[in-house]
This record gives C-alpha cells, sequence and structure tokens, in this order.
C-alpha cells in the first residue's frame, strides 16, 4: 500500500509518519509538496502534524486552501483512506472535510504528554485492530486541541458513531472528550493525539501501531484478488 | 483605494480562555468593575479602486478564509483611503 505524507511549510511530525509507515509498519511511503495537483498514485493521504503556515490567521486555515487540498478532497471523494493527525486534523475541520473546529485549550497551554485514549468506534478501516472500551496510550502535544462543534452538530456524530476516540481524562476541554473523529462516509479521520510517535517499544510504547495495520489490513481485502 | 477594517469575534457561545485569562488579571489588578472580556482580531485590507462590488467581495472572503464561522462572526467598514 502507497501513502503520501503531505508536507506544508511548516509541517514538523512528516518524518515521523514517514517512518511509521516505512520502517515500522513495511509498506510505502513519499512526502509530497502541498503545491501538488496529483495523489492519483496513491492508496492513502497522510496529514502530518506540526504548525503549516505558522498556525498563522487561525491554525490550518491557510493550508486548507493550497493546491494539494482539492486532491485530497478528491481523495476523500473516491473514498480513499484520509488521516489527518493534530494540524492534519485542524486542517480537515477548516477544509470542511469534518465538521467542527479546534479551539484553544481551555488552559491555554501548550501540552505534551501521554495520555489514556479510548478507542469509542472500532469498526472503521482505522480502528478494525482495537476493541471497543479498548484505552490505549497514544502521545499528546498540541495547544490548541479543544474540539469544538454545536449540538446539533454533536447529535449527529453521536448518531452516525462518528466519534472514534475519546480522551480518559478531560485536559483540553474538547466536547464530551472528544479525541477524533470520523466522516459520514468513514475515509476521513482527524485526531489529535499522534498515533505516529507509538509505533515501537523504543520509544515508549506501540498502542500507535494498530491504527496503521488497521488500514492495511482494510485496503488489502478490498483490493488484493485472491487466488 | 479603498481600506476595509474587519473585526473577527468569537460568537457568543463559544468559550473564549484568552479573555477570561486576561480578565482574572484585570481583576487581579483591582479592575473589579470588569464583567466580561472577550478577545478578537483585527484585519486592514487595502482594495483597489477599480474593484466591483467590495461589499460582496469582503463577504466572500470572510467566509472563504478570513474567518471560521463556525465559531467566528465578522463585521466590516468600507472607507475612502485618504491619499497624501
Amino acid at each position: 500500500m502507497k501513502f503520501a505524507v503531505i508536507v506544508f511549510p511548516g509541517s514538523n511530525c512528516d518524518l515521523d509518519m514517514y517512518h511509521a509507515i516505512k520502517d515500522e509498519l513495511g509498506e510505502e511511503a513519499e512526502y509530497v509538496w502541498h503545491d501538488s495537483t496529483d495523489l492519483s498514485q496513491y492508496d492513502g493521504i497522510l496529514l502530518p502534524g506540526g504548525f503549516s503556515y505558522g498556525d498563522y490567521l487561525r491554525c490550518g486555515a491557510i493550508a486548507q486552501s493550497s493546491a494539494v487540498m482539492d486532491e485530497v478532497r478528491k481523495a476523500a471523494e473516491a473514498g480513499k483512506p484520509v488521516l489527518g493527525i493534530c494540524n492534519g486534523f485542524q486542517i480537515l475541520t477548516e477544509a470542511g472535510l469534518l465538521p467542527g473546529v479546534l479551539l484553544r485549550n481551555k488552559n491555554l497551554k501548550f501540552m505534551c504528554k501521554t495520555v489514556g485514549l479510548k478507542v469509542e468506534n472500532a469498526n472503521t478501516l482505522f480502528t478494525n485492530e482495537y476493541e471497543v472500551g479498548q484505552e490505549i496510550q497514544i502521545p499528546i502535544a498540541h495547544g490548541e486541541g479543544n474540539y469544538y462543534c454545536d449540538d446539533e452538530t454533536y447529535e449527529q456524530l453521536q448518531k452516525n458513531n462518528q466519534i472514534v476516540f475519546s480522551y480518559a481524562d478531560d485536559f483540553n476541554g474538547s466536547r464530551n472528550q472528544i479525541a477524533g473523529i470520523i466522516n459520514e462516509r468513514g475515509n476521513v479521520l482527524g485526531m489529535m493525539p499522534h498515533p505516529e510517535r507509538a509505533v515501537s517499544e523504543l520509544i515508549n510504547g506501540n498502542d500507535g501501531l494498530a491504527l496503521f495495520k488497521s488500514i492495511v489490513k482494510q485496503w488489502r481485502e478490498a483490493n488484493v484478488t485472491h487466488a | 483605494m479603498k481600506k476595509v477594517k474587519i473585526y473577527v469575534t468569537l460568537r457568543e457561545s463559544v468559550l473564549d480562555p484568552q479573555g477570561s485569562a486576561v480578565m482574572g488579571s484585570l481583576h487581579k489588578m483591582g479592575y473589579a468593575e470588569v464583567e466580561d472580556v472577550r478577545i478578537g482580531k483585527y484585519l486592514e485590507l487595502n482594495i483597489a479602486d477599480d474593484a466591483e462590488d467590495v461589499d460582496a467581495l469582503v463577504n466572500e472572503m470572510c467566509q472563504k478564509l478570513l474567518t471560521n464561522t463556525v465559531i467566528e462572526d465578522y463585521r466590516f467598514e468600507i472607507e475612502e483611503a485618504v491619499s497624501l
């Protein structure tokens, strides 16, 4: 399976993402610059964390208007897996590919630590290697990870089982401790925690690896014909 | 040339932790009469004279990029820039 790691000016988790795919997962990955106008050769799209365009205006707002995002939209419409982590999640909400928005953490602090995440939905192409209710340990590193949406949107998220991960503890003010959501179709996931930083025991845990394994498993089942 | 002044504020329903922190500080300094602080953004655009329908243009830019209408409200004023 071939992944595109989209690189914006200011992305800084692109190397972690590439490492997770290439070295720990053993799949193909390529860096793709933000002005690229063709993602057709990739099977999965990854939007890494960082501070695209210095978070100017609002986090993710300027990246949202870059050329590659038209291609990301096309990939999402084609049903390809699109995963946005941290700043990638912020970009997906600004792009309208996921509902809601990420606000400043309620305590105004940039927070960097490993947190407990509860798997709320294990029936997605990103989480089929987890169990519902399972608690996993994944690092976070964000100043604006406070997920906000209006009541109507929240009801929709609940109704469609779009809340995929929630925090075990409330530390940033996110609505109902939401840590990650999926689009209605189920092929676009945005989350604030960094699974790509939890892919090996060497770096303090590998609970994030199953997320990437889930994507590949689903893709193989759909695309590899068995003799 | 026209000067456009855009004021972006968080919607009333959205918690403004930055504003709350500043209010806390004002209270500590003794300004007990301050009941609420909301922090927003101020943007200035210079628009060429030959642009048509500046009002519609600015609305469009606000909705496409300059604000996120999920959490923010905006208003703007259009002024004739004073030439020196």
